[in-house]
């Protein structure tokens, strides 16, 4: 086998399978997405934006983010950051904090609606320990704010761990040297982690951002088990053209405008933790 | 002033004995070098005196001061590292100013400082660099600056220019020094490389599995090592050595020869001698040559003096070939004795 040639035949089956499987179908959902009922047009995106739902959904999804986000990546830098610094026992806690992340995102809904519900762990608790009469409906309309904290809760439940194994990974290459010159040098060790782990942990951090922020807009298991109707988000949204209303160019529609949000977000990252040239480790 | 004491320090890393009660003073401004292979102890003893190792027992004094309970940052020293530690995402001038802004100076000082010291390593033209566009050399001058802009009484120095290749070495080896003598800083220096530890040392410490086995100038631990592991790590080649018998009278045998030595009422001693201090003579020591290696203007010559490898290095005039027979004289003030049981030096 010519060498040259070798790296492509063996990438060729993956290419070819994503061509099929994901390109093809993209360019078919973006076609539906552009047929109106004259044709191709705009429609479908104008009668999508202009329902009143959407409005409700992307803020619901965009506040999602930026409040679960936010918690998640400060979490995984402090969970990362202790674990960096065991010597025993490191790979065990590990473990144990990256079992959410073997469990579905509809099992980990209904493992905080089971808590939340209102025959519920924490029902039966408050009861038990005296602090409440009966049983209390938190996850109704009545209640928007403990909805939307227990969607939050069960979110960085979930998918902090996903941050965390990258995070990991990321500070483990940060050599040790550069933490004993800077203290050396009379850097605090919070003085360490701002000018020296979150700099040259940039890379990592890209891409920790980008695949939880797309997984944020992406959000509707956990959701749909806690909320339901109460709190609509934009995937939602998007099952409901489909499947409630049976409007599958709408649906399209939606779903076009789920990833052009996705793509500048993600561009968005690149550019804001970007590596100048010649400052890479 | 910032003398360093070293007050019977030790290291236990689990079971293992890193430094056996190392005790040595180091004076203001002294130039000292920590030599010895690598696992001998000299980079731990280093990052003891830099607070990047807590000692198990023992104290370290700085400037009259004990320093041992403080954070690096509170010792009044400043490092180099191997692998010079530049750090990749700031810029040179702000590499050179970290530590500066650490003690958070006002902008213009830092600005100065940094001026000032890129300057004294040639480096004012990299400032906006980042280490990622620099070459070994440019990395290696930026983390001496940056020590240097500290202003430290003390800088400790792990290895620098054992990454650097071997014209670069020698030209930073030059420049370190004068340097550093312009500095009035004590600077510690640890290397595994003796030809470094004899061109910068004001005096070398000499360890050996966790011992400073000689603390004395380059000059004295070439010419007069304390104990046979020094006489045979020192110099390259290293001492020849020789089994000797006491013949009484302060006479010595040696491969069959007689020379006067110490009087002393042990047995046996180890005869040593430099390879340089050999001549050609009509008595001494029968040779026969195994190698010859022509080092320009010297011969490295490899022989056999009663099984035992002996070096001499003689003119490159002479024609020597492998199979040749000779007779080597010591030159009677160079010659070194060591006690076979204590292996130390025996006058």
């Amino acid at each position: 086998m010519n060498a040259r040639l070798l790296p492509y035949v063996l990438i060729l089956p993956v290419t070819l399978f994503l061509g099929v499987f994901f390109l093809y179908p993209f360019v078919l959902v973006a076609k539906l997405a552009f047929v109106g009922s004259e044709g191709l047009s705009l429609e479908n995106f104008r009668d999508v934006i202009s329902y009143w739902k959407f409005p409700i959904s992307l803020k619901n999804t965009m506040l999602l983010a930026a409040v679960v986000v936010p918690v998640q990546l400060a979490l995984a830098l402090l969970m990362a950051t202790m674990v960096n610094r065991m010597e025993k026992g490191r790979d065990l806690v590990l473990y144990i904090w990256t079992i959410p992340l073997g469990i579905s995102d509809l099992a980990a809904g209904i493992i905080w609606l089971a808590i939340f519900e209102q025959s519920g762990f924490l029902n039966s608790m408050m009861t038990g320990l005296g602090l409440s009469d009966g049983p209390v409906n938190f996850l109704s309309y009545q209640n928007p704010g403990i909805v939307f904290l227990a969607i939050a809760l069960a979110e960085i439940w979930r998918a902090t761990a996903i941050m965390l194994v990258i995070l990991v990974a990321g500070i483990g290459l940060i050599p040790k040297e550069y933490y004993e010159a800077a203290e050396v040098f009379g850097a605090s060790p919070w003085q360490r982690f701002r000018r020296i782990t979150l700099p040259m942990l940039r890379p990592s951090l890209q891409t920790a951002l980008i695949l939880r922020v797309v997984l944020a807009f992406e959000v509707f298991a956990v959701v749909a088990a806690l909320g339901g109707t109460l709190f609509p988000v934009l995937m939602g949204e998007i099952y409901a053209y489909q499947f409630d209303l049976q409007n599958t160019n709408a649906a399209a529609a939606l779903a076009l405008i789920v990833l052009a949000i996705s793509v500048v977000f993600t561009l968005i990252i690149l550019r804001a933790l970007r590596v100048p040239k010649g400052a890479t480790i | 002033m910032a003398e360093i004491q070293i007050k019977n320090v030790a290291k236990r890393f689990g079971s293992y004995q890193a430094l056996h009660d190392i005790n040595l003073t180091i004076a203001d401004q002294e130039f000292m070098v920590l030599l010895g292979a690598s696992g001998c102890g000299k980079s731990t003893l280093l990052r003891i005196i830099a607070g990047l190792e807590t000692q198990s027992t023992g104290e370290v004094w700085i400037g009259g001061r004990r320093i041992d309970h403080l954070p690096p940052k509170d010792r009044g020293i400043a490092m180099v590292f191997q692998n010079y530690a530049v750090f990749p995402h700031l810029t040179v001038f702000e590499n050179i100013g970290f530590g500066l802004r650490m003690q958070k100076l006002p902008n213009d000082q830092v600005t100065r400082r940094v001026q000032r010291t890129a300057e004294l390593m040639h480096i004012e033209q990299l400032l906006k660099r980042y280490s990622g566009e620099l070459s070994g050399g440019q990395r290696q001058r930026v983390a001496v600056a940056r020590a240097l802009a500290m202003e430290p009484d003390v800088i400790l120095m792990d290895e620098p220019l054992s990454n650097l290749d071997a014209l670069l070495r020698l030209e930073m080896r030059a420049e370190l020094k004068g340097v550093l003598a312009e500095s009035n800083t004590t600077a510690i220096y640890v290397t595994h490389d003796q030809v470094e530890a004899m061109s910068l040392a004001d005096r070398i410490s000499v360890m050996h599995q966790g011992r400073i086995v000689q603390a004395a100038s380059p000059v004295e631990v070439y010419r007069n090592p304390a104990e046979r592991f020094v006489a045979g790590f020192i110099g390259n080649p290293p001492m020849n050595f020789l089994p000797a018998v006491n013949s009484g009278n302060g006479q010595w045998t040696v491969a069959g020869r007689s020379l006067p030595g110490p009087q002393s009422a042990a047995g046996n001693l180890d005869f040593a001698i430099r390879p340089e201090d050999l001549r050609i003579a009509s008595e001494g020591l029968t040779a026969r040559v195994r190698l010859v290696e022509p080092l320009g203007a010297h011969l490295l010559v490899t022989c056999d003096v009663e099984g035992t490898m002996f070096r001499a290095i003689l003119d490159s005039d002479m024609a020597i070939r492998a199979g040749d027979h000779l007779t080597l004289a010591p030159m009677q003030d160079r010659i070194r004795w060591f006690d076979p049981e204590t292996t130390r030096s025996v006058a």
